[in-house]
């Protein structure tokens, strides 16, 4: 029994929490992988991009709220997921047709693209804050949790409870679906090749005929899908704010290179692998280890490795180790 | 000589502005710019170095200002002797550990060959070690932070003239920077720009939560000044005679004895915030022109050509027997010291070291911006665009509220647009600094003033 209880502290405390934290990083991290891959430029604007589609998800939420519109026991927002992703498809596009076509046309260096897109972040940053303004914002509405501890205890008869907040569950059925079918996409269809091809050899590619200015409109269509849901799940399972989003383009980044910078799949697990670090190396093992030992060997301590207060440290880390150990990433990088 | 017209022509306009800003807003607020200006210079200085001279890519200019900034509370604030008493033995022994783990980490991977053993040792050798510094370092720090938690509950520093900490937050960032060059220096140019950001992120967040060190997000106030205080000016009988007499015509203008005393004492408390200010800003520019003296001897002198060299084209270089990566590493230890001492000068400055306020849209990212507009490996031009930027991001809002002032006030103060436009208003610097930094890479990438090649 108590060995039950043990598992069950560890899986409500860690293992829920990271897969909804890590299928939030997957998305981000696809997304920065696919433009590294395609487009051939580390894009500093990522946070600040899926906080542009979330913005616009934010605002339809509290629109459709006052209309009464809703989805009975899902949150709003779901519903406007849609009209958010055509809201930043355009943004993508229009940034692309003013700003990076004219670098992709010049075949500038990474570097320069880099500079580039710090330039669109200042700019989008800006948007975003003038458009919807720096504060909190919760838009979360419909049925909070699935299950709830009171309600698992009463079940089982167990001492610990599992709680299963809504969000965490969609965060994580939604991310499956929408990776599913980017890599049904990527793999099986023919424009999903002509992108492989594209990124593996840009002159092989427009040898055989593959049109890259389709393959540049497909992935900022494909990077807008991939930033607005991933922006959206985590403003739904945390809350909406600018700042925080502009920060958490670093373990996004740290999951791309550590799944291997221009894998979609590297990236996808780089997620997890990311958001598992964080939250074992910071939690407390406390309560989990008293169930286990006998009750005079009981634990003083928290038996925490790190404090909370180090968790992006974490992550950080070990894409430091995996660049010093692997540069390529877990998963070999650059093709898609 | 018409080679420095337009930077002559340049620097006028950029002093012409400021001086505007003293005359229509105040010459507190305009030496206060001019003071960051210079500040910014010397950071923007140091990311030339690295940038325009060896085309590294350094983002990770927030960490070492943020230990610039550490350096002045560890050397100029006065010894918590309490604290050292209390937990002084613990946090010793875990410098000692330290060492311990790197040099037993040094010896693994000397001694033995690459091999998934000598991995595993290595990984359980530092966290062993890191279990073992947990160990002993928690009663030491849950000592010290619990001695006087409200004024101190640090270790504090060593009571040294605050001078000396710029030198030694050079230091520290150059010590640093070697540490990282080591690890990363080798990297893709996209690659070390990422991972630079990251590691500084995790050296600020090491700075926030370790409140022994320097009180953490508590932040350290009223540290020490190069300068006079403003209430010891205001009570010296030389600087009020200073300013009756730089005053004289006003002050005669008034007749009553009693109105003449209170403009003096309103000229007084006014003048004395502007000298400290003066004060400062003759420091900082003394320190930026021996930077820039020393940085333009560097680059026209043979290692500046090898650096450039190296830069152009690495093979070429390396083929001529250049050491590639020692002048990396030599070129990212440099420009990161003078980073780390723009950082010292920072915290000086202000008079307070606040760990929470390192972010790197801040300290990485308007640094880089001000190198771009001014103008890549030219020092005249990345003074130029700390100048610029500076200057940008402190009056974009008057500017932005000015401007939405004129363009609604047909509208009634209570529109909503309006509003909800002036409410935006500080948030109008970034659309100026991004959209600048846009046109300027698209219609003048070499920046405002460009590099310029002299041949010998």
């Amino acid at each position: 029994m108590d060995f039950l209880n043990a598992i069950i502290v560890l899986f409500n405390f860690t293992v829920i929490p990271a897969l909804a934290y890590g299928s939030q990083l997957a998305l981000g991290a696809i997304f920065v992988t696919l433009i590294y891959a395609v487009l051939r430029f580390a894009n500093f604007a990522t946070g600040d991009m899926m906080s542009f589609g979330t913005m616009f998800a934010v605002i339809l939420t509290y629109y459709f709220q006052s209309l009464g519109f809703g989805l009975g026991f899902l949150p709003t927002a779901l519903l406007t997921i849609p009209f958010a992703i055509l809201m930043m498809i355009l943004y993508m596009l229009i940034i692309d047709k003013f700003v990076f076509s004219y670098y992709r046309v010049k075949k500038s260096p990474p570097v320069q693209f880099a500079m580039v897109s710090v330039g669109v972040m200042f700019v989008t940053q800006a948007l975003i804050r003038i458009i919807i303004g720096p504060s909190d914002r919760r838009f979360l509405d419909g049925e909070k949790f699935i299950i709830k501890a009171t309600e698992f205890k009463e079940m089982t008869g167990l001492a610990e409870g599992i709680t299963l907040k809504s969000t965490q569950a969609i965060t994580i059925i939604v991310t499956l679906i929408v990776v599913s079918i980017m890599f049904w996409f990527l793999n099986r269809t023919k424009t999903g090749t002509s992108m492989r091809a594209y990124s593996d050899n840009e002159d092989l590619a427009l040898l055989s005929g593959i049109d890259p200015k389709r393959v540049v409109l497909i992935t900022w269509v494909i990077a807008g899908i991939l930033a607005t849901i991933g922006g959206v799940l985590y403003g739904l399972d945390k809350s909406y704010r600018p700042f925080v989003y502009f920060n958490n383009m670093l373990p996004i980044f740290a999951a791309a290179i550590v799944g291997g910078i221009g894998n979609p799949f590297g990236a996808f697990l780089g997620g997890y692998v990311i958001a598992f670090a964080e939250i074992f190396v910071t939690y407390a093992y406390k309560r989990f280890i008293s169930y286990l030992l006998p009750e005079h060997l009981e634990p003083d301590s928290l038996l925490q490795l790190l404090s909370t207060d180090y968790k992006f440290a974490v992550s950080f880390s070990i894409l430091v180790i995996v660049l010093l150990i692997r540069p390529s990433g877990i998963f070999k990088g650059k093709v898609i | 000589m018409r080679n420095y017209k337009n930077v002559i022509a340049a620097y006028s306009i950029m002093i012409f502005l400021i001086i505007l800003v003293g005359i229509f807003q105040s010459w507190s607020i305009a030496l206060t710019i001019l003071n960051y200006c210079l500040i910014s210079a010397v950071m923007t200085i140091g990311a030339n170095i690295q940038w325009g001279y060896a085309g590294l890519i350094n983002f990770g200019i927030m960490g070492y200002t943020a230990l610039g900034g550490l350096a002045v509370v560890l050397v100029s604030v006065e010894p918590v002797k309490k604290a050292w008493q209390v937990g002084g033995l613990n946090i010793l022994a875990c410098i000692w550990i330290i060492v311990a783990i790197i040099f037993v980490v040094k010896f693994i991977l000397n001694r033995f060959d690459k091999s998934k053993l000598r991995n595993y040792s290595v990984a359980s050798v530092i966290l062993g070690g890191i279990i073992l510094l947990r160990v002993t370092a928690a009663p030491g720090i849950e000592a010290i932070e619990s001695v006087d938690p409200a004024k101190t509950g640090f270790l504090g520093g060593m009571g040294l003239p605050v001078l000396f900490s710029w030198i030694v937050g050079a230091l520290l960032a150059g010590s640093l920077a070697f540490v990282i060059g080591k690890i990363a220096l080798g990297l893709r140019a996209d690659y070390l720009a990422i991972a630079t950001l990251l590691i500084a992120e995790i050296i600020v967040s090491i700075i926030k939560h370790e409140e022994w060190l320097a009180r953490g997000v508590k932040n350290v106030i009223g540290l020490k000044r190069p300068a006079p205080y403003e209430i010891n000016l205001q009570t010296s009988e030389w600087f009020i005679n200073l300013v009756a007499k730089f005053n004289s015509s006003k002050l005669n203008l008034i007749n009553s004895i009693s109105d003449k005393q209170e403009a003096l004492n309103q000229m007084v408390i006014d003048a004395s915030s502007v000298y400290v200010k003066l004060c400062f800003t003759g420091l900082f520019l003394t320190v930026v022109i021996i930077l820039l003296i020393v940085t333009q001897k560097a680059l026209y002198s043979p290692w500046g050509r090898k650096m450039r060299a190296i830069r152009d084209n690495e093979e070429a270089a390396s083929a001529m027997g250049k050491n590639i990566v020692k002048e990396h590493l030599l070129i990212f230890i440099l420009g990161s010291a003078i980073v780390g001492l723009a950082g010292a000068m920072m915290v000086t400055n202000d008079g307070l070291f606040t760990p929470g306020s390192y972010r790197p849209m801040r300290y990485t990212f308007v640094i880089w911006v001000m190198v771009i507009v001014g103008g890549t490996g030219n020092n005249f031009g990345a003074i130029l665009g700390g100048f610029v930027v500076w200057f940008l991001w402190v009056e974009a809002a008057p500017i932005a509220l000015f401007l939405i002032n004129l363009f609604t006030s047909h509208l009634p103060e209570t529109n909503a647009v309006r509003v909800h436009l002036i409410e935006s208003a500080p948030y109008f610097r970034f659309l100026v600094i991004g959209i600048g930094l846009l046109l300027i890479m698209r219609y003048r990438p070499q920046g405002i003033i460009p590099e310029k090649i002299i041949k010998q």
